[in-house]
């Protein structure tokens, strides 16, 4: 249901989910606690069928946020013309409330890889990633969110921390920022940092949009603990913790559960939207 | 050292060739196996994305097989654009040339059926036209109204069993036996669905669909079988929303 206390360019300060089609009809006739919905807007690129039709009728019931996960915004080419064209005209029609794309690369030469892969944080790269983000924005006629990425690697070139890169990237082009809190965690614990001061390095007044998900826990080559985003398991504990502290520094915020791999029943997808209404609550009151 | 995005792709794609120098740890050792978690996100959703594209084919081959095949697929024709609905065109032409499956010649064709029901699935919407339309048209212009098609509808020739098949394993059907087998795929609403024609039908609804008069596509069904049956052809286009409009000369 659209608020009217809130402005057509912000989402609600309220959990949202990442839709599902298997979620739809719980969705249509209770969706509880769930305030927002959230599509990757690549799955809503074709001409018509069940998958349009469903996203108008709930275009109708919630505001909506687009994430593009195939844009490519890091990549050394130029962005793909049909591709930024097929983006404005989902916008165009569907007008969502927010429009969010990832600080990675996933299209080379032609070829597209379907993952969300990372960038060295060079003055070369931020000249890049803030160029493409201009004509974006340009295009689309909007602005939009960046999101921070899961990192399993560092580069060696990179001459730029991920928060002081995303804050000048923002700076330069206006756009606002996606946080991602369970990347932050993956990422902190991968590459053995402290995630708390990554919050504290962040411009958190930018952020229009948080993420939670579920990520993986494997090795690396040494024993040592390597996570994995995988959007297929709860949100751990120490994530939500990281999130009440976050949401301690930033006020409220949109938060969105993403489960998009073993997708299960909307009781359990439900059940974490309301931890989330629960954190919210903490700093609402 | 900079990594360029052709090194991490080939390297990604290639899991022989050395990762690439200047990724590293926490504590600058080179990245090793946290490389690899790149080459297997890239390599497991593009399989999954074959095996949600290619149910029947996934079957056939059973789980193993068609990692392994989809595996060689994806490197040779990885994604040319993001939209992944789309992904898999080359996979039938692919089938078909890959030697180690020569003996299971229907795959292509299987492949190809499983394609046209995810390309009618996100086809545009469109309304059928009223069955009645047809009865409407004065009995003397029949013979050289046109007709119009919902874009969510197409044909496929085989050699081989594909709709015995895709329905044997899909859908608890029988036992396919070795006929040559033509399928129309229509559209009522959203769920895109395979039907047999029967002998002559697919001359006369190629026809029909490349813009012939309805006299003309029916003598091409004739032609191709005496026992054509123009009206039950025309039965199961219309009760399948396949026809949008009629193009009636004045």
């Amino acid at each position: 249901m659209f608020d009217a206390q809130h402005s057509p360019d912000h989402l609600p300060n309220r959990p949202g989910v990442g839709y599902k089609p298997q979620h739809y009809t719980s969705l249509i006739e209770n969706p509880g606690t769930v305030g927002w919905l959230e599509i990757h807007a690549e799955n809503y690129m074709g001409d018509g069928g069940r998958p349009i039709a469903q996203l108008r009728q709930l275009s109708e019931r919630f505001p909506i946020s687009v994430h593009g996960v195939g844009l490519s915004i890091g990549g050394e080419g130029a962005l793909d013309a049909d591709h930024l064209a097929r983006l404005k005209h989902l916008v165009d029609w569907l007008n969502p409330t927010v429009f969010s794309e990832h600080l990675a690369w996933s299209t080379h030469e032609g070829a597209f890889l379907n993952d969300l892969l990372p960038l060295p944080y060079t003055q070369d790269t931020l000249n890049r990633v803030a160029d493409h983000i201009d004509l974006l924005q340009e295009t689309l006629g909007r602005q939009m969110m960046l999101e921070n990425p899961s990192s399993y690697l560092a580069f060696d070139e990179s001459t730029w921390s991920e928060p002081d890169f995303l804050r000048e990237v923002s700076n330069r082009t206006g756009c606002g920022l996606l946080l991602d809190v369970n990347n932050v965690f993956v990422s902190a614990t991968n590459l053995n940092y402290d995630p708390k001061q990554y919050i504290a390095d962040y411009p958190l007044e930018k952020v229009g949009e948080i993420h939670l998900g579920g990520h993986d826990e494997d090795e690396d080559d040494h024993g040592k603990p390597l996570l994995i985003d995988s959007h297929g398991a709860p949100v751990v504990d120490p994530v939500w913790a990281l999130l009440d502290h976050t949401l301690s520094l930033s006020g409220p915020r949109p938060i969105l559960i993403e489960w998009d791999t073993d997708v299960p029943e909307w009781t359990v997808l439900h059940a974490e939207a309301l931890r989330a209404d629960k954190a919210l609550s903490k700093v609402m009151s | 050292m900079t990594v360029t995005q052709t090194t991490f792709r080939d390297a990604i794609f290639d899991g022989a060739q050395e990762r690439p120098l200047g990724l590293s740890d926490a504590i600058g050792q080179p990245a090793g196996r946290r490389f690899d978690v790149y080459r297997n996100n890239v390599a497991v959703s593009l399989s999954e994305a074959l095996a949600t594209g290619f149910p029947t084919i996934a079957k056939l081959l059973g789980e193993e097989n068609f990692n392994a095949i989809a595996g060689i697929f994806l490197r040779q024709f990885p994604p040319t654009s993001p939209m992944m609905m789309h992904y898999g065109a080359d996979f039938p032409t692919f089938l078909e040339s890959f030697e180690p499956l020569a003996h299971l010649g229907y795959l292509g064709d299987v492949a190809r059926l499983e394609l046209g029901l995810r390309r009618s699935y996100h086809a545009a919407d469109s309304t059928g036209v009223a069955p009645e339309t047809l009865a409407e048209i004065p009995q003397d212009k029949l013979v050289d109204i046109t007709a119009n098609f919902a874009p969510a509808v197409s044909v496929q020739r085989s050699s081989w069993p594909i709709h015995a098949i895709w329905a044997f394993n899909m859908q608890d059907g029988p036992k396919p036996a070795a006929v040559a087998q033509d399928v129309l795929i229509l559209r009522p609403e959203y769920d895109p669905l395979p039907h047999v024609l029967p002998p002559g039908a697919y001359e006369c609804v190629t026809a029909l669909m490349a813009g012939a008069k309805l006299g003309t596509a029916a003598e091409f069904g004739t032609e191709a079988d005496e026992g054509f049956d123009l009206g039950a052809t025309l039965g199961l286009l219309l009760t399948g929303n396949a026809l949008t409009s009629f193009d009636v000369p004045s």
